[in-house]
């Protein structure tokens, strides 16, 4: 690890001008930032720790009965108090370990965009909007590829608005090493159509499998993806599986997550 | 029943009180005064000259005391090998020099290029950033057949090639097993990789280098499992330190696996630098070290083949392996794919006739060297693949093919150059099928069936030879070690044992099971025996623990010792009571005169020994303590039969272990739960070996498993309730308790039962698939499936 100075502002309004520093980089559970440093990976000159931020901490439902989780909101914390949303409970129970789960946040997952990060696919799924210090980002306008996302520099990610779905599933297939997802598939079902988001498999990270959308959204059942499925072309291909096998494990944890979600 | 403490009670262990509770003493607990830290610069490309290497820039960095590079050690003797194999044409193995900081030319990612010691461990990391290297990349050779041709890239240029040996056994026998082949009526061929794998202890390695300036003493607190070794490997062949001058002391180790044996270049620069700068050095592996420095385990690739008579009867077995050597002999490395593997080829089985052939290889990868089970886990491996497979081609039942072939006859003089003393194969199988509930497998096929699995089940047959080993026939294979073990056993005054090993616990609870074979002896309390090892400066030359030797060897030497201490207390339990030494008999702590009711205590005694009043002077010198080495005479016999039951997932292709049962033949056991306790960690990793570790290398010899992210390592949730018993048991016929060795058997064993279990549920789907190299990882399962 190299030298770095820290600051611990309180209120959302000293972080935003900590952050208007120059070389400042948030730091939100550290679960990716902390380990690249001391790989001397990462050499911020100062760093802005989010965590005494209470303002964007927390569960709340909005007026519009959507989920609101804000962006300093840990794992565990999401795990517990998100029952309003099962699938995305379940999905916060199952990253990580509990050191990762008890540090790690929603904004922080979301705002490093891991191509195999398990939140991007529920946000993306959910047709979620993510609330900024900034503006308010539709999901489909916030993710850009692997550890890309439409944020600006100094952006904090305060609130993540997740509308609740009528049914809802991740399947995700670990990696076996990392247990990262080397696939997740999140599904949901709303009134107006049903929403697929990939996680794990493809070099563009997260990623709507509009086909299976569509057949979906006209019969939500498993049978009704028969004869779908993706081509290896584009997906990630490592020691842990060609393109091909994540393409198909696609299809088949799609298939799962549908006939989880009843 | 056992008495409570005594030999076959099933003590908890007494070190886990430290252990649990955060007490415990390792290494990097150790921090001496005006201690300085060791960065090490490790090379990023696998194979380069070193053409620049200026550490101007670097020596001048805040609280540097001095940058070395592999200059300072051109005068110092290079990390030397402990085994030299003999080839097939009568030839030494090619044997190339390793420095303990490169020189001249880089070999592997991860080799050693300068070390920075600085008054912090963040300066010596900041300093060697500034160190400028010129090095020049050179083609590197990672596949070991592609190493062997003509005009590769060579390691070590000095050498005639990528070829450490050529080796065959029994050689004498080549002829006679190709015939074999020619008149067989079947023959069953596989080919099979067995794969690399990182031993991955949970305490890195550590070493701190002292010099006492007023004395000329050196002494290294290192993370061994053979403090002993080390100080002879170092003190002798490296800095030329002789061992009166040279303390290792190797205190708590969390772990070693084979990975800790070795003498290491890290060790040996601490205890160099120390002197050089009058400072203790201390250096602490990081994990991400720890994957490109500690010597890795198995890689070989293997064809195998076996001969059946129409009766199916094994009539010849010959195999073709190459082993990688890595880019530097590793201290044992030479003798594990030959002596430790080629020896046990073959298996439980009275095949006649066997010829094994080893081409060790060196590459531009990291040491290779022995892990847990060391060559024998390789052998078990392709033997117990290629009878599964022989069974399928031949349409008969593997276990009776298994049982059809068994040795039944004992003493058995194999065809490649052992004798097993003792075992019975069939009980171990009987008692397998039992508590495997073999006879209940079709009906839980059918439970996985319905929920849309294929249940497989995978069965196999393990010897290994361990309690290594008698020195005079090692020194006739090319060890340049003896195999004997060491103990001291000091009684003092109050009754009270300290008991000296050679041996060295990382994990094997010698603290409590050796304990507890003293206190049978005399008959009293195992807390009345303290077991103190690891100190080169309070215990007898030893040699240290692995090969699952300790108990046979070490605790014979312990057994040994201890007789002769009851013997001198039987002479001055005699003169107390004024009776015959004849008859004077010792039992429950209590020496008494055969056939009257005269009695002393143990504690009566031993005082006398140490305040001798009442004391026949005369004849017996005053005192208790008495040290004793055990040189074996054979190596010990463990076998048993290990059976494996696994779920597949067709859509996946992921395995779950859904049963584990094993039989193990240990001999004599001291400790059942220890015993338990060593089987399931050893399933456990064989287990991790089949499923789901595999260390990888690219072609240009970057490691792609360098952390936890891409190495998998077993959790608790990847294997099943472990059935083991070790219920049957021979005892070893020729040490004195009788014992075999329990520390690699899982190890061994498991793996051949995964893979066939895996090759079983597939082929119920009618698949056409006959093997599977490890790991079996989900990926490379459904690849399979897809044909």
């Amino acid at each position: 690890m190299y030298a770095f100075e820290i600051d611990r502002p309180a209120t959302l309004a000293d972080a935003i001008t900590a952050l208007g520093a120059e070389e400042a980089q948030a730091l939100g559970g550290g679960q990716t930032l902390i380990p690249a440093l001391k790989q001397r990976l990462a050499a911020p000159a100062r760093l802005v720790a989010l965590s005494g931020v209470a303002e964007i901490k927390g569960i709340r439902t909005g007026a519009d009965g959507a989920l609101c989780i804000g962006g300093g909101t840990t794992h565990a914390e999401v795990a517990a108090g998100a029952g309003a949303y099962p699938a995305l409970a379940a999905l916060a129970a199952r990253i990580g370990d509990p050191a990762v789960r008890n540090r790690g946040t929603i904004g922080g997952s979301l705002a490093n965009n891991d191509p195999s990060a398990c939140y991007p696919a529920a946000v993306l799924a959910s047709g979620a909007t993510v609330v900024t210090t900034n503006r308010e980002i539709a999901a489909d306008d916030f993710f850009e590829g692997m550890f890309t996302t439409t944020l600006e520099d100094g952006e904090i990610i305060t609130e993540v608005r997740f509308p609740v779905p009528e049914k809802a599933n991740y399947q995700k297939f670990e990696q076996p090493a990392s247990r990262f997802a080397l696939v997740g598939v999140f599904v949901a079902k709303y009134a107006d159509g049903v929403r697929v988001a990939v996680t794990g498999a493809s070099e563009d990270g997260v990623f709507r499998w509009s086909e299976a959308e569509a057949a979906l959204s006209k019969d939500f059942a498993p049978g009704a993806l028969e004869g779908l499925s993706l081509s290896g072309e584009g997906m990630i291909s490592d020691l842990h599986g060609s393109g091909d096998y994540r393409a198909h494990l696609v299809a088949v944890m799609t298939r799962r997550a549908v006939a989880a979600a009843g | 029943m056992p008495k409570d403490g005594g030999i076959g009670a099933a003590t908890p262990r007494r070190e886990d009180v430290r252990f649990l509770t955060g007490t415990g003493n390792y290494t990097d607990d150790i921090n001496l005064r005006g201690q300085a830290y060791v960065y090490f610069l490790r090379s990023d490309v696998a194979h380069g000259r070193l053409n620049k290497v200026d550490t101007s820039a670097a020596e001048a960095m805040p609280g540097v005391l001095r940058v070395f590079t592999g200059e300072d050690f051109v005068e110092v003797g290079g990390i030397p090998c402990g085994w030299q194999v003999t080839d097939r044409f009568g030839q030494p193995m090619q044997e190339p020099r390793h420095p303990v900081l490169a020189h001249g030319k880089v070999r592997h990612v991860g080799d050693p290029i300068a070390a920075v010691v600085a008054e912090t461990r963040e300066q010596a990391r900041d300093a060697a950033e500034a160190i400028e290297l010129d090095i020049e990349e050179l083609p590197a050779v990672v596949d070991m057949k592609a190493a062997l041709v003509e005009g590769a890239p060579k390691v070590h240029d000095d050498l005639t090639s990528n070829l450490c040996y050529d080796w065959g056994f029994v050689e004498e026998n080549k002829a006679a097993v190709d015939e074999a082949f020619q008149k067989a009526a079947h023959v069953t061929t596989l080919e099979l990789v067995n794969n690399r794998l990182i031993a991955n202890p949970m305490e890195p390695r550590v070493a701190v280098g002292d010099y006492n300036r007023a004395t000329g003493d050196s002494t290294l607190y290192t993370t061994s499992q053979n403090p002993h070794v080390i100080r002879l490997l170092m003190g002798a062949f490296v800095l030329g330190i002789p061992e009166h001058k040279l303390r290792v002391v190797a205190p708590d180790v969390g772990g070693g696996f084979g990975s800790k044996i070795y003498h290491y270049a890290e060790e040996a620069f601490c205890t160099f630098a120390a002197r050089a700068l009058n400072r203790p050095v201390k250096w602490t592996s990081s994990r991400s070290e720890a994957f490109m420095s500690d010597a890795h385990g198995r890689d070989h690739v293997t064809k195998i083949e076996l001969a059946l008579d129409a009766e199916n009867n094994f009539t010849a077995l010959r195999t073709e392996t190459y082993a990688n050597m890595g880019a530097y002999l590793s201290t044992f490395a030479p003798s594990i794919p030959t002596w430790l593997h080629g020896t046990l080829m073959a298996g439980n089985y009275k095949t006649p006739l066997i010829y094994v052939n080893v081409k060790a290889v060196f590459t531009n990868t990291v040491p290779v060297d022995a892990y847990r089970g060391a060559g024998r886990p390789e052998a078990t491996y392709q033997l117990e693949r290629v009878i599964d497979k022989a069974a399928r081609e031949l349409g008969v039942d593997p276990i009776a093919l298994r049982r059809q072939n068994f040795i039944t006859e004992f003493p058995y003089a194999t065809p490649v150059a052992v004798e097993y003393d003792t075992g019975d194969y069939h009980a171990t199988m009987d008692k397998l099928e039992e508590i495997a509930d073999l006879k209940g497998f079709a009906a839980r096929r059918k439970e996985s069936e319905a929920k849309g699995k294929l249940r497989g089940l995978g069965v196999n047959c393990y010897i290994e030879a361990c309690g290594i080993a008698p020195s005079n026939l090692v020194g006739q294979l090319g060890a340049r070690a003896g195999l004997y073990e060491s103990a001291t056993v000091r009684v003092n005054a109050t009754g009270g044992i300290t008991v000296m090993t050679g041996s060295h616990s990382h994990g094997q609870g010698h603290e409590t099971s050796f304990a507890q074979v003293v206190a049978d002896m005399i008959g009293i309390g195992a807390d009345q025996v303290e077991i103190v090892h690891g100190d080169t400066a309070n215990t007898p030359m030893g040699m240290g623990t692995y090969g699952s030797r300790s108990l046979a060897v070490g605790g014979s030497a312990m057994v040994r010792a201890t007789e002769k201490i009851i013997s001198k207390a039987k002479k001055i339990a005699a003169h107390l009571m004024e009776a015959a030494e004849g008859d004077i008999e010792l039992k429950d702590g209590k020496f008494s005169v055969a056939g009257t009711d005269k009695s002393v205590a143990w504690g009566d005694v031993t005082l006398a020994a140490y305040v001798p009043h009442n004391y026949p002077l005369a004849d017996l010198e005053p005192g208790l303590e008495e040290t004793a080495f055990y040189d074996p005479s054979n190596f010990t016999y463990p076998s048993g039969a290990y059976a494996c039951e696994v779920e597949v997932d067709p859509e996946t292709g992921r395995v779950t272990i859904e049963r584990f049962a094993a039989a193990d033949d240990f001999g004599n056991i001291v400790n059942p739960m220890i015993v338990s306790g060593q089987v399931h960690g050893g399933i456990g990793q064989g287990i991790g070996q089949a499923l789901l570790e595999g260390c990888a290398y690219d072609e240009n010899g970057q490691l792609l498993t360098g952390s936890f992210m891409d190495y998998a390592m077993p959790r608790a949730s990847d294997v099943p309730f472990f059935t083991v018993d070790h219920s049957c048991a021979t005892p070893c016929t020729h040490n004195p308790l009788g014992v075999k060795g329990c520390g690699e058997a899982g190890a061994i064993g498991s793996p051949p039962a995964v893979v066939n279990a895996v090759v079983d549920a597939l082929r119920s789907a009618g698949k056409d698939i006959t093997h599977i190299d490890m790991p079996l990882t989900p990926a490379r399962v459904w690849a399979a499936m897809q044909g």
